[in-house]
């Protein structure tokens, strides 16, 4: 019974917000920029931010600086909202530069050749929207699989019950499908980063998706899939063996002038590298990808609600409605896609780092 | 392009986050999940197989059930034949016997009338003989009144005798 409640509640509150959030975002779009430009809008949705959206709601999250070895912070970013400065910082475009200034409205100087702000720039370790989204997926991941492990100590051998029995044949499929078929024997040592890595991906990309709750961008984000990669790229490196390193160093069964000439050196060198890039990219540009399709669909409304009135917006919604429904049915399974690709690629390289070549080749 | 540049911020805070979460789930969750997992995996492997042996087994134990019931059958089947053999024996033996009995009980019955009758003969050849003496006494008492008949008749059976 209360669960039923729970979930009308819910819906009403999800449906409540969602008209008002699209409410708003046509009024913020006409009163602030004049006219609406769906490139910017789609980019700043995409990029981090200093605060999250939710309707009308404007979440402030904290600011850290880190300015010539001076920690500056933690404040709220609500005080370098529309312009005013704090501390003599100002925000321009979600960067945060000194301005050495007090007061509303602060005017940056810009440089006249690249048309960036001229002021320097503290290092910002902010807690942002994509933070904010790390924190929740690293605590839904605690939760999830610490009551997870707890259901295995206390119902030990046997059939799993509750979250135990939803997350079992993922757990089993990443050691299964993607740890044992790629890295062999030695499949136990990866376990822990493989399946962290997994869920890391799956349960930030599904975050991403959820409507109305700020739009989470977090694995799309070039960072984020940075430091995933450049893991991936040191367990790989920490732990290869003699034959991998030759492979590298000493190719076997190529012209010895290839070697001597250090042109396989620099092609095996070049492999070795591009592969945390290339984990990065696909990633990175994946997820970014698909949000933008979709925030693309959304846009065409209001578009032709410019260009031809509110019958041409309504209009173009209904079509812009189904394909984005239809999109987010794509990004569903693109969400598990790419965490498993991720993963995938992440275990044949330290399957290609700890394999044991019994023959010269 | 701001798109492309990684915040050196967000690598910060999602390495240490990443991090923790790795090593705490290392420490606390995926070592006890995969181990119990595996645990539950090799316990129902040996289930299965333990399964099949029991099968195997009763499929042996079966066989051999089948063995020993055809075993008894056979030797059911031997002794009830053996049974009917000694039957048939012995009725034959008994039969012989009685009428082996029956003959010699005929013979000896036979001998006995035999005996009885060669009995009854002499007995008859003994009265005959006392009757004749009898008939041969009153007839002599008769002729031999006189002594000179009497001596003759002596004298003829003596010479007879001696002839003889």
């Amino acid at each position: 019974m209360n669960n039923t409640k729970a979930t009308f509640l819910a819906l009403a509150l999800v449906i409540l917000t969602s008209f008002s959030s699209f409410a708003s975002g046509g009024h913020d779009n006409h009163g602030e920029a004049e006219k609406f430009v769906p490139g910017d809008v789609i980019i700043h949705h995409v990029l981090d931010n200093h605060e999250i959206h939710i309707g009308n709601f404007h979440i402030p999250l904290p600011i850290i600086l880190w300015d010539n070895g001076k920690l500056v912070g933690p404040f709220s970013s609500s005080n370098l909202s529309h312009g005013n400065s704090y501390l003599g910082y100002v925000m321009d475009h979600e960067k945060i530069y000194y301005a050495d200034e007090t007061g509303s409205k602060v005017i940056l100087g810009y440089d006249e050749k690249t048309k960036e702000p001229i002021h320097s720039k503290p290092l910002d370790f902010s807690i942002t929207k994509s933070v904010v989204g790390i924190f929740i997926t690293s605590i839904l991941m605690l939760l999830m699989f610490f009551a997870v492990s707890k259901g295995y100590k206390k119902r030990a051998g046997q059939a799993p019950k509750g979250i135990q029995s939803a997350l079992e044949p993922l757990i089993v499929f990443v050691r299964d499908e993607v740890a044992k078929p790629s890295i062999g024997k030695k499949y136990e040592k990866f376990m822990p980063y493989l399946l962290t890595v997994f869920f890391f991906i799956w349960i930030a990309n599904l975050l991403g998706l959820i409507p109305f709750i700020g739009g989470f961008n977090v694995t799309g984000n070039i960072a984020v899939a940075l430091v995933l990669a450049f893991i991936t790229f040191l367990i790989t490196a920490f732990s290869g063996n003699k034959d991998y390193w030759l492979h590298i160093f000493w190719t076997p069964g190529v012209p010895v002038w290839l070697k001597a000439t250090g042109l396989m050196i620099l092609i095996e060198f070049i492999g070795f590298v591009s592969k945390p890039i290339v984990l990065t990219l696909r990633l990175f540009a994946n997820i970014t990808a698909g949000h933008i399709i979709i925030l693309s669909f959304v846009s065409l409304i209001f578009i032709f609600n410019n260009m031809y009135g509110a019958g041409g917006g309504f209009g173009v919604s209904l079509v812009s409605v189904i394909f984005s429904i239809f999109m987010f049915c794509i990004e569903l399974l693109v969400a598990f896609l790419q965490a498993y690709v991720f993963t995938l690629l992440s275990a044949l390289y330290f399957g290609s780092a700890v394999e044991e070549h019994a023959h010269e080749h | 392009m701001e798109l492309l540049t990684p915040n050196i911020g967000l690598v910060f805070w999602m390495s240490l986050a990443f991090l923790v979460v790795l090593f705490v789930l290392r420490k606390f969750a995926w070592s006890g999940i995969i181990s119990a997992l595996k645990e539950r995996e090799d316990f129902i492997e040996r289930s299965l197989k333990s399964a099949e042996e029991a099968k195997a087994l009763m499929s042996s134990l079966k066989a051999e059930n089948e063995n020993l019931l055809a075993e008894a059958r056979a030797e059911r089947e031997a002794i009830l034949k053996e049974a009917k053999e000694m039957k048939e024996k012995i009725l034959a033996d008994a039969k012989l016997t009685a009428s082996e009995e029956g003959n010699r009980m005929i013979a000896a019955a036979r001998g006995e009338i035999e005996k009885e009758k060669n009995q009854a003969l002499s007995d008859i050849k003994k009265q005959v003989g006392e009757i004749s003496l009898e008939i041969a006494e009153r007839v002599i008492k008769k002729e031999l009144s006189d002594k000179g008949a009497q001596e003759a008749l002596v004298e003829k059976h003596l010479s007879a005798a001696q002839s003889n």
